[in-house]
């Protein structure tokens, strides 16, 4: 059932569940799908979330309850969408050390070792659910239990891009330099948000992220060879590893 | 395309924008545009632009701009106190400027923004489709920043004929008046059930000040308490331009132009749009309240306002 709610008069949000589930967001990445191929006169964008997505449209072109009519409509016209589709993509990180300095930490509130922890970080699949927060950010889901972490008490004021971090039982990776209270186990050469980049924004919802663990040294090559536009950022898709 | 406006000062913020990247906001890219877009696209339409054309963005303390070649100019918006070599440039009205001439900006004295329109555009590259500047994502605009002394901005290719639109102007009665309390009206929820019955009382009863924390991202209120029945956070969800946050401290936060796309704090209601320009030129020290409007209402007022826009269109052509 979804239920509809206005957003101001510019938006209206389609209520699509209220948990963080793996079935809830196939449907809204299937409805996703819908939206962009049955386009709807005076809809100019949409953002999914955890258990809605949000359309936003412009009041002139297309009233409220007219919308909300359309979206309905949509609803039975949805198909389900392939896992198939879905784009994985390996970021190598350095854990530990300059690069992760909450690791230890991390670490020894789990009761665990470092080492432990950089496996069981790194040998998940992590499903994007939906982007925001800043350009390129993804809300990833599919992190053990076994090494959540809370969120520092005092925020830094400055994290590097490419920081990977815990907060709760929830990881992620920091597009670009912000302040931020993740507790911070490693870090990716590869740029989430680049604004010279063709394609600023690395990922979209319903991408899935594997983290491949590097040392210091595989690290700085890669981001040497990035600048230099040598790496290509791998993913697989359909079961097969692109570069 | 042509060397037009080098910035002699670049004032407080002074920024290049257009109504916003569209399109990218599932990417987490922040729509930008210009905080009040009405007075924007009024400003195209007076030298004869189309109304998505963009022009400067000046805010409070305003930059010095040298004109280096002949140009067809509007300023609308705040009045900040412009003069042009000495003597007041009128507001909502297009002029024609000469090489070497000076704009020069007093500080404000009524709204905070102004907005500088030329002929022909001003003119960058379109980033995802936008010439807006996104600040903190180092995007659009001139160089992905605010203007900075010694830049130098070009114009696009506009009528030869432009000098015939100076002088055009929006009548007294057309013009807005900005306030110092501002009766703001929103749409509630939709996390209008997790407020205490009080809490939406107080937040519909109430002046809440405007505090110097505010930008382009949101405007951060200072007022009584709005308490909630439980948890302020939920599950982090889109935001709206104009979505109203209450973070659990029960202080609320006004997203502005560039809001981030999803937020974790309950949204308590969202200011409509026809509202946002004059939110958008109101200052820290400034106080809102807030009336309830049912979204129907609040739609007639935004196609009456895209009405008066194509009319004012219709007598530009």
């Amino acid at each position: 059932m979804l239920s509809f709610q206005p957003l101001g008069d510019t938006g209206v949000r389609i209520g699509m569940g209220d948990e963080i589930r793996p079935d809830i967001n196939r449907r809204i990445r299937s409805y996703c799908n819908a939206l962009e191929k049955n386009e709807i006169h005076g809809v100019s964008e949409w953002v999914p979330a955890y258990c809605s997505v949000t359309v936003y449209y412009r009041p002139h072109l297309i009233g409220y309850d007219e919308l909300c009519r359309r979206l309905e409509a949509l609803a039975e016209r949805v198909e389900e969408t392939s896992e198939a589709d879905s784009r994985v993509w390996v970021l190598p990180v350095a854990y530990g050390g300059e690069c992760g300095p909450d690791l230890e930490d991390v670490a020894s509130r789990n009761g665990l070792s470092a080492s432990e922890v950089i496996r069981i970080h790194s040998r998940s699949l992590y499903r994007v659910y939906m982007m925001g927060f800043v350009p390129g950010f993804p809300y990833l889901g599919g992190m053990s239990d076994s090494i959540a972490a809370p969120r520092l008490s005092n925020p830094r004021p400055r994290i590097p891009a490419g920081s990977v971090g815990i907060a709760g039982s929830q990881t992620g990776v920091y597009p670009l330099e912000t302040p931020g209270g993740w507790r911070l186990i490693g870090r990716t050469p590869v740029r989430l948000y680049d604004p010279d980049r063709e394609r600023p924004m690395l990922l979209q919802a319903g991408d899935s992220i594997r983290f491949q663990p590097v040392d210091s040294e595989e690290y700085r090559e890669i981001r040497e060879r990035l600048n230099r536009g040598e790496y290509t950022i791998r993913h697989q898709s359909n079961g097969e590893i692109q570069s | 395309m042509t060397e037009a406006i080098r910035v002699l000062k670049p004032g407080l913020l002074t920024t290049v924008q257009d109504l916003g990247r569209t399109g990218y906001q599932q990417y987490g890219m922040p729509v930008s545009g210009a905080m009040d877009p009405w007075s924007l696209q009024v400003g195209n339409l007076l030298v004869g632009n189309s109304r998505s054309e963009a022009g400067l963005e000046i805010t409070w303390a305003g930059p010095v701009l040298q004109f280096l070649t002949e140009q067809v100019i509007a300023l609308t918006g705040g009045d900040l106190g412009a003069s042009l070599d000495g003597s007041p440039v009128p507001l909502w009205k297009s002029l024609r400027v000469s090489p070497g001439q000076e704009l020069r900006f007093k500080g404000a004295l009524q709204g905070t923004r102004a907005y500088l329109t030329v002929a022909g555009g001003v003119r960058v590259p379109p980033v995802l489709g936008s010439k807006s500047t996104y600040l903190k994502g180092r995007i659009g605009g001139f160089q992905g920043r605010a203007l900075q002394a010694d830049d130098v901005l070009d114009t696009g290719d506009s009528d030869p004929l432009a000098y015939r639109v100076a002088g055009r102007q929006l009548s007294r009665d057309q013009q807005p008046v900005y306030k110092e309390h501002l009766q703001v009206r929103v749409v509630p929820g939709p996390e209008y059930e997790v407020f205490t019955p009080a809490g939406i009382a107080t937040f519909f009863n109430s002046d809440y000040r405007i505090t110097p924390q505010s930008d382009r991202m949101g405007y951060r209120l200072k007022g009584p308490n709005i308490p909630h029945r439980r948890s302020a956070d939920i599950l982090s969800d889109a935001t709206a331009p104009g979505s109203i946050q209450v973070p659990a401290e029960g202080q609320p936060i006004v997203l502005m132009a560039d809001r981030q796309t999803t937020g974790g704090y309950t949204k308590i209601a969202t200011v409509i749009s026809v509202d946002l320009p004059i939110l958008a030129q109101a200052a820290p020290g400034h106080t809102l309240s807030f009336e309830a409007v049912d979204v129907n209402q609040a739609q007639k007022l935004a196609v009456e306002q895209e009405h008066f826009l194509r009319r004012l269109e219709a007598v530009s052509l």
